[in-house]
């Protein structure tokens, strides 16, 4: 039973990293009703930035809590910063092109991200420095980490903290109503450019605490570490119901919590019938997304629209 | 384009001839590097032709070509591996060799066919977004599925594919263009055709095409069958002009670029997918060059090329042609030279 919830808990942490991701996708789509295939690439910078952050105020040597609160913070600053430029240059001018339009320059922007990172810093992985001390815990029989833990709780009080900025202020009601119905929310006196540059400037900075997080979880980091998690957390996305907040969260902790029951199945079910079930981890996420939307199209939470002629 | 009995036989012998002929005197006359990006030029026009029957001209939105590029690249191989030249068998010589390389490249199409069949049932009830994410996830499905197949190398790659000389006296060159230009003329017959009206109006309107009386179903399951068909003969041909297939060759990645052929093309042109997978496969190319100015060897190619797909979309949003063809484009300029004249 404790390695069930041992599972459990890893499924959620990279679930909660995926859902931060997902964030942001599914807001965008929201807003544009445009797939952000450069988001994947934003929480990679994210995750550099906090790197060479880290590295700047010397916490790779002398760890400190402050310090790694300002990692994070100033990552999402500069990735924040990056999304509204993305918008501004390479997406408002194509505003009233055919939607597939912006779909490949984000997708242009996307391929920039990932060799421009290899170049800037360099193909070769490099490791996320431990910017506060690490301890293991020991919660009622399943071992684990303070900086485990501190993923989960970072990621869910951002997930709060975007709740309440959706549902609780005047901007929130402001994109509710953009991603609504674009025209009659301009014509409602609402800034709709404002409002989507705003919702560029959360999604990126939601994916890059998530690339900092990452970076504490898993250390590892190269240039091309976002486009899995991107494309995963995109299925995540479109799994809970693309333009859902809560949806996005739901689906991407299914989906966390799929992939690590997945390998934790392995050699059982290699033992049972001869088949190395891990191998077939990405195939079985996208397997559980094709049913899901030809099961139902509109995501777990998505609200079904029915077609008007 | 209208090409009937003995005048057609005789301009397919014509062609037949001109491709037998430079297949002979290319790969002496060119530099091997230069032959080899010819060879993918061929293989991208045919990746680009076909997907543009499923996205460009029935506006389905797939980003899952790759997936049926591998299939038919591996069934292909794998025919010709088993039954051709395995590792002991000597290659069949004459005629015979042709016949088995054709089987091999069409069981390849045909089961790439089989698989745009299964992809293209979902798309029966998704659309736009959805239906692009479905079929890149059946795309990466079918990666993982061929990764973990022992019999073609799984995660290794599939080497000793045979090659296309071991089979007949025609080599890459013949093949490969034989197929592009097909691809081509099937996709302007079809477009033509009742058939390819009826995709054109499932894309413009989907429900005015049903009240109209297409079987929009139908339509679309076709645009897959026939699009998943070429682009598992260009598999075939990759594999069997590098000698060697590998799942990484056929990430979502090469659907991108796939897509990208077909966007900046312009939606729907025949001309302007032809014209955009040669740009995409000589640019990164020609690119080549601007390493030597720059410093430490940092190699600036792709960022290049990714600034000038953006800066491309930016200027030209429906693409290099939008959804005129090239012959449309010269009729243009020629009635208005005709009339200041």
């Amino acid at each position: 039973m404790n390695t069930f919830f041992q599972h459990v808990l890893n499924g959620i942490t990279t679930g909660s990293i995926y859902a931060l991701i997902a964030l942001g996708y599914t807001m965008v789509y929201g807003v544009l009703k445009l797939i952000n295939f450069a988001h994947g690439d934003v929480f990679m910078l994210g995750a550099f930035m906090g790197y060479y952050v880290a590295h700047a105020l010397g916490l790779a040597r002398s760890p400190s809590v402050p310090g790694a609160v300002l990692v994070m913070v100033s990552s999402m600053a500069i990735c924040g910063l990056f999304g509204f430029l993305n918008e501004r240059a390479a997406y408002r001018p194509l505003r009233r092109a055919p939607r597939i339009t912006s779909l490949i320059t984000a997708i242009g922007v996307s391929f920039f991200l990932e060799y421009g990172g290899q170049m800037a810093f360099g193909p070769d992985p490099k490791f996320f420095p431990q910017v506060f001390p690490k301890h293991n815990i020991q919660v009622g029989g399943v071992s684990t980490t303070n900086y485990q833990l501190i993923v989960v709780v970072v990621a869910v009080a951002l997930m709060g903290g975007l709740q309440w900025i959706v549902y609780r202020t005047r901007f929130g009601k402001a994109m509710r109503a953009v991603s609504h119905n674009f025209e009659m929310a301009s014509l409602m006196g609402i800034p709709t450019d404002r409002v989507i540059s705003t919702t560029f400037v959360l999604g990126s900075a939601l994916a890059a605490a998530a690339g900092c997080l990452y970076g504490l979880a898993y250390p590892k980091i190269d240039p091309l570490m976002g486009i899995f998690p991107g494309l995963k957390a995109f299925v995540a996305a479109v799994l809970g119901g693309i333009g859902n907040v809560p949806g996005a969260v739901l689906g991407g902790m299914v989906i966390g919590v799929v992939e690590e029951f997945t390998v934790a199945a392995d050699p059982w079910v290699w033992q049972s019938i001869g088949l190395h079930i891990g191998r077939y981890k990405d195939a079985i996420v996208f397997g559980i997304l094709v049913a899901i939307l030809v099961l139902r199209p509109s995501g777990l939470l998505g609200r079904y629209e029915p077609e008007k002629v | 384009m209208r090409i009937r009995g003995g005048k057609g036989l005789l301009a397919t012998a014509a062609v037949l001839a001109a491709l037998a002929g430079l297949d002979r005197l290319l790969p002496a006359a060119l530099d091997p590097y230069v032959f080899q990006i010819l060879i993918y030029i061929g293989i991208n026009i045919t990746l680009a032709a076909s997907l543009n029957l499923i996205n460009g001209v029935t506006g389905q939105f797939s980003l899952g070509h790759a997936g049926f590029m591998a299939v038919g690249g591996y069934v292909s191989a794998y025919v010709t591996y088993t039954w051709g030249a395995g590792p002991a068998g000597e290659p069949p010589q004459g005629l015979a060799g042709e016949l088995v390389l054709l089987g091999a490249l069409l069981a390849g199409g045909l089961a790439a066919a089989g698989a745009g069949y299964l992809v293209g049932m979902p798309s029966l009830r998704l659309k736009g977004d959805y239906l692009a994410i479905v079929t890149l996830g059946f795309g990466e499905i079918i990666r993982v599925l061929i990764l973990n197949i022992e019999a073609v190398g799984g995660a290794r790659g599939f080497s000793g594919v045979p090659s296309l000389a071991g089979f007949s006296p025609l080599r890459s060159f013949f093949w490969v263009f034989l197929v592009a230009i097909a691809t081509v003329f099937v996709s302007i017959r079809l477009v033509g055709s009742a058939h390819g009206r009826a995709m054109l109006a499932v894309r413009e309107d989907e429900i005015a095409a049903e009240a109209m009386g297409i079987d929009t179903t139908r339509t679309k399951v076709m645009a897959f069958i026939v699009g998943a068909f070429f682009a598992g003969i260009a598999g075939g041909l990759l594999g069997h002009f590098l000698q060697y297939l590998n799942p990484s060759m056929f990430t979502f990645i090469k659907s991108f670029e796939a897509v990208i052929m077909v966007v900046l093309g312009g939606m729907g042109s025949v001309s302007g997918s032809v014209l955009a997978a040669v740009v995409m496969t000589v640019l990164p190319e020609a690119l080549r060059g601007v390493k030597n100015y720059m410093p430490y060897g940092i190699d600036p190619r792709m960022v290049l090329f990714s600034l000038m797909l953006i800066v491309l979309m930016l200027t030209r949003p429906t693409g290099l042609l939008g959804s005129r063809e090239i012959w449309d484009v010269f009729r243009a300029r020629r009635r208005a030279r005709g009339e200041g004249a």
